[in-house]
């Protein structure tokens, strides 16, 4: 499987005179073969010697790199040139894709029942006074705590989607409850900085989760508090979740119990793990 | 079939039978690669962009340079092809013709590079399914659009070992050849 051009030996013999003897024409013949076999011989193994410096050069190099690179510190768990370009990655993608598209939504006949998959922050059972948290708002003098109630109490939206996970596998599912955006629009209307962000945990703070406020005000992004037609079960996060099609699974966060707005990036658990910190589609 | 990471969804089987699972236990073991996915997607991240620039670069090389039309099949290349696939499984005495490459190369190195297409395609279709949606949606949804990128995958896997086996194959000659870029021939001329 030869890649390159291939040529003839690179020195032509001199034309053998016609007139001489046939027997003094063999034998120079065969001497000159022989010089030109050497030559080419020779020629060829310095050409060798060179391709094969020059490969173990950029063999030496690449195992340097990749030395180099693998004994970097961790940042939150990837080294940290990785998590360079992880951050790279994101402003890219967000500068890029400025306005938000819609997640592809699906038919009723495509529903399938979701499995629950990790259950950090969900060690505990349900408090039966569960209340939401929101903490934050500019200008609020406390943070405000809602009933589940005053979440059903916003309009409600029932949608199918896809919820992809990290690990590779997909669902669809459809899922009943409040606009994000309209919770927000409702409870903290000073919070409209898109550049913003906003973090939810679980009520024992055991996972936790960071997103732009982009992403948050998608509005696909849900207060989700029914699934499948039904309440949300508690291993899928009752009474209330996140659903956020435009985020992978690590992002949809179950049973929130408390949700505060920031300026600056609040701790992500999966980002603290490795994991890209926007996760975005 | 189903696919990857750190659930093994993906498996090649009909039914409830299962032929080969993706990945199996060696695996991780054998390339220490357990319960490293957040490792593994800031690395193809990374590197995709890099691989990405470099298939670029060689297209525009090759069309810049013409070397294209070494590489593109004609129409004699299927039939070469074939006569080449059949004279390396020793099912044909018929010695292909030598040149810079045959019609099986030509198909092999010319599939590659729309398998690099499809896999940045593919690529973006899963990576970012909401802003490419219509993409995913092409190449039959976002679980289709993974298991193509998958396949792909699978499809250099295979190109590699092919590869590999016909520079052994080839011999001595033939890898100096492709290092260095000169091919030593016999003058039959000369003889």
């Amino acid at each position: 499987m030869s890649e390159m051009e291939p040529v003839p030996p690179p020195e032509p013999e001199a034309p053998v005179a016609p007139e001489e003897p046939a027997s003094t024409n063999d034998a120079a013949a065969a001497k000159a073969a022989a010089d030109n076999d050497a030559a080419v011989d020779r020629e060829m193994a310095g050409k060798t010697r060179r391709s094969f410096l020059v490969g173990g050069i950029a063999a030496l190099v690449g195992t340097g790199e990749w030395g180099w690179l693998t004994s970097r510190r961790l940042d939150d768990g990837v080294r940290w040139p990785l998590r360079i370009g992880l951050r790279i990655n994101e402003q890219f993608w967000r500068d890029l894709t400025g306005h938000y598209r819609l997640a592809r939504t699906f038919s009723s006949g495509d529903v399938e029942s979701p499995r629950p998959n990790g259950s950090a922050g969900l060690d505990d059972d349900v408090d039966p006074d569960w209340k939401l948290t929101v903490d934050g708002i500019p200008d609020a003098e406390e943070p405000l705590s809602l009933t589940l109630a005053e979440i059903k109490a916003l309009p409600k939206i029932e949608i199918i989607t896809e919820l992809k996970c990290i690990e590779g596998w997909s669902t669809v599912v459809k899922w009943g409850g409040a606009r994000f955006q309209d919770f927000v629009a409702k409870y903290a209307p000073g919070q409209v900085n898109r550049d913003g962000y906003v973090a939810l945990e679980t009520p024992d703070r055991g996972y936790y989760v960071g997103l732009d406020m982009a992403s948050a005000l998608h509005p696909q992004t849900l207060l989700c508090y029914e699934m499948n037609g039904e309440p949300l079960e508690d291993e899928h996060g009752a009474p209330l979740r996140l659903v956020i099609p435009v985020k992978y699974g690590i992002k949809n966060l179950k049973r929130i119990g408390r949700i505060a707005f920031s300026n600056s990036r609040p701790p992500d658990y999966w980002a603290e793990r490795g994991y890209d910190y926007y996760a975005g589609f | 079939m189903l696919i990857y990471w750190a659930n093994d969804v993906y498996r090649v089987g009909w039914g409830g039978f299962t032929l080969f699972h993706f990945f199996p236990d060696w695996v991780y073991k054998t390339f220490h690669f357990g319960f490293r996915l957040a490792e593994g997607m800031a690395w193809h991240f990374a590197f995709a962009w890099l691989f990405a620039i470099n298939g670029v670069a060689y297209v525009t090389y090759t069309i810049v340079s013409g070397e294209w039309r070494y590489l593109v099949p004609n129409r004699n290349s299927l039939r070469e092809a074939i006569q080449v696939t059949l004279y390396d499984l020793h099912l044909s005495k018929t010695h292909p013709p030598r040149r810079k490459f045959n019609g099986a190369q030509q198909f092999a190195y010319t599939s590659i590079i729309l398998m690099g297409a499809g896999s940045l395609v593919t690529g973006l279709a899963i990576w970012k399914s909401v802003q490419f949606g219509w993409l995913t949606a092409l190449l039959g949804g976002y679980r289709a659009a993974r298991i193509e990128h998958f396949l792909l995958t699978a499809g250099y896997v295979m190109f590699f070992l092919v590869h590999i086996a016909q520079v052994i194959r080839a011999g001595w000659n033939n890898f100096r050849a492709m290092v260095t870029g000169y091919e030593v021939v016999v003058d039959e001329a000369a003889q």
